[in-house]
């Protein structure tokens, strides 16, 4: 997608749409060609792009730690052993650290959140066309939708969000019993008598959660991408603005690694911590 | 940026994954760890244990080899006194030997004695009685002197 065939405007535009694919106005099952038409598709309709990226992702990720899983020895640990099990033992500990009951699905949770996110936040570290350009060209569509990084998808950190949101449901019923956990929700801070705002201030407490988790992860990623693509618009400009664009883009890249590892990071903490909450019997 | 189907798939693909993950990957990486932990534990324990038995085996030989040097020592100082004992009881025996010799040469010699004395008293009294008889110039009846003449030689 060269700059000079569309305004920036539509460039911009043109990065933050997704591949959609679903039922068209026109009765038709297909790809939207434009931003109007995945919209009109309603609820009924899949980004194609984010789910490919997601499941690849995870498929890198489960390849390459079920593999070294397989072979895990108790000797002398290779390459990729030795790294699998470094960041096993990383999250092992941070899960010892916040969270105190017994539940064997927490630690692999988070290690799934924490390398899925990770891997699906790196793609951003990738220059922005590169992906778009090369599928535009496979597909023999220029004007082909193309998002590449999945956490700037809403659709993605609300599914997962939503996933620990059940999750939390699920554990909280199941260790405090539906009485517990209603209790929980109705009878505090102010006793059963201020039981409306009770019922209020925990539901919003409750409804936080996964909806801070999920905005958290893509604002940070929504933000950081759009970066990207303005500073991508400077390559446009030729020249001077060329060669600062292509500083930028470095020094942002390099601020960007942090980032993409503390968001990962953060949604896995606070899954981990919400769930502890989920398995903690107060009051 | 619209809200759709995808959220549910992310959601199903996300449980697929942590469900993979902790049938798969987690429990044998954690117990490869687990186990190595234990390992190293183990070889540690036995590295503290063997040093502890050398440092043992290090105290038992010094003292095994104190006790030897005692013993030798002691069987020196025992020999010696052997020795020295045996040269005194050898130097008593050759002094009672000695002894014996020169009492018994003595005896001998007091012996010898007597009888060059019984001689030379008999031989005088012989003389003396040829003597006598030159001077009385008869002959002394022997056996009528006989007492006489065995007083003389008595007194010789």
């Amino acid at each position: 997608m060269s700059a000079e065939a569309l305004s920036s405007t539509d460039y911009i535009k043109h990065h933050l749409q997704n591949l959609t694919f679903g039922h068209k106005a026109d009765g038709t099952w297909g790809l939207a060609h434009t931003a109007a038409e995945a919209k009109e598709m309603g609820f009924w309709a899949i980004n194609v792009d984010t789910m490919g990226w997601s499941i690849f992702l995870g498929l890198v990720f489960l390849f390459f730690f079920s593999k070294a899983a397989r072979s895990a020895t108790t000797g002398v640990p290779g390459g990729l052993q030795n790294f699998v099990e470094w960041i096993v033992e990383f999250i092992d500990n941070s899960v010892r650290g916040s969270f105190s009951g017994r539940n064997p699905l927490v630690a692999p949770l988070a290690l799934t959140i924490f390398i899925w996110i990770f891997l699906m936040n790196a793609m951003d570290l990738l220059p922005i066309d590169w992906l778009p350009q090369a599928a535009a060209a496979i597909t023999g569509n220029p004007h082909l939708f193309f998002k590449v990084v999945p956490s700037t998808d809403p659709n993605a950190t609300f599914g997962m969000s939503i996933a620990v949101f059940f999750l939390v449901l699920y554990y909280s019923v199941k260790m405090k019993g539906l009485g517990g956990f209603v209790g929980e929700l109705t009878l505090q801070p102010f006793g059963k008598f201020g039981l409306p705002a009770n019922l209020f201030l925990e539901g919003v407490n409750l409804i936080a959660k996964p909806v801070s988790l999920a905005l958290r992860l893509f604002g940070n990623m929504y933000a950081g991408e759009m970066i990207f693509i303005l500073i991508a618009l400077m390559f446009s400009g030729g020249g001077v603005l060329m060669l600062a664009g292509g500083a930028l883009q470095w020094a942002w890249a390099v601020f960007h690694i942090l980032v993409i590892t503390l968001q990962a990071f953060i949604f896995m903490t606070l899954t981990i911590v919400y769930l502890d909450m989920a398995h903690q019997e107060h009051h | 940026m619209n809200i759709n189907l995808t959220l549910i798939g992310q959601s199903i693909t996300f449980f697929l994954f942590v469900w993979f993950c902790m049938k798969f990957v987690w429990p044998p990486v954690v117990t490869a760890l687990e186990a190595r932990r234990k390992q190293i534990a183990d070889g540690l324990a036995a590295a503290d244990r063997g040093k502890h038995e050398l440092e043992l085996a290090a105290k038992r030989a010094t003292e095994t080899l104190q006790e030897a040097k005692q013993k030798a020592a002691e069987i020196i100082a025992q020999a010696e006194k052997r020795a020295s004992q045996v040269v005194e009881e050898s130097k008593d025996t050759a002094k009672v030997e000695g002894d014996r010799q020169i009492a018994a040469a003595k005896a001998e010699i007091e012996q010898e004695i007597h009888r060059a004395r019984e001689q030379l008293r008999g031989e005088v009294a012989a003389l003396v009685v040829a003597g006598a008889e030159k001077i009385l110039r008869r002959e002394v009846d022997a056996k009528a002197h006989g007492d006489l003449l065995e007083a003389i030689k008595n007194e010789l």
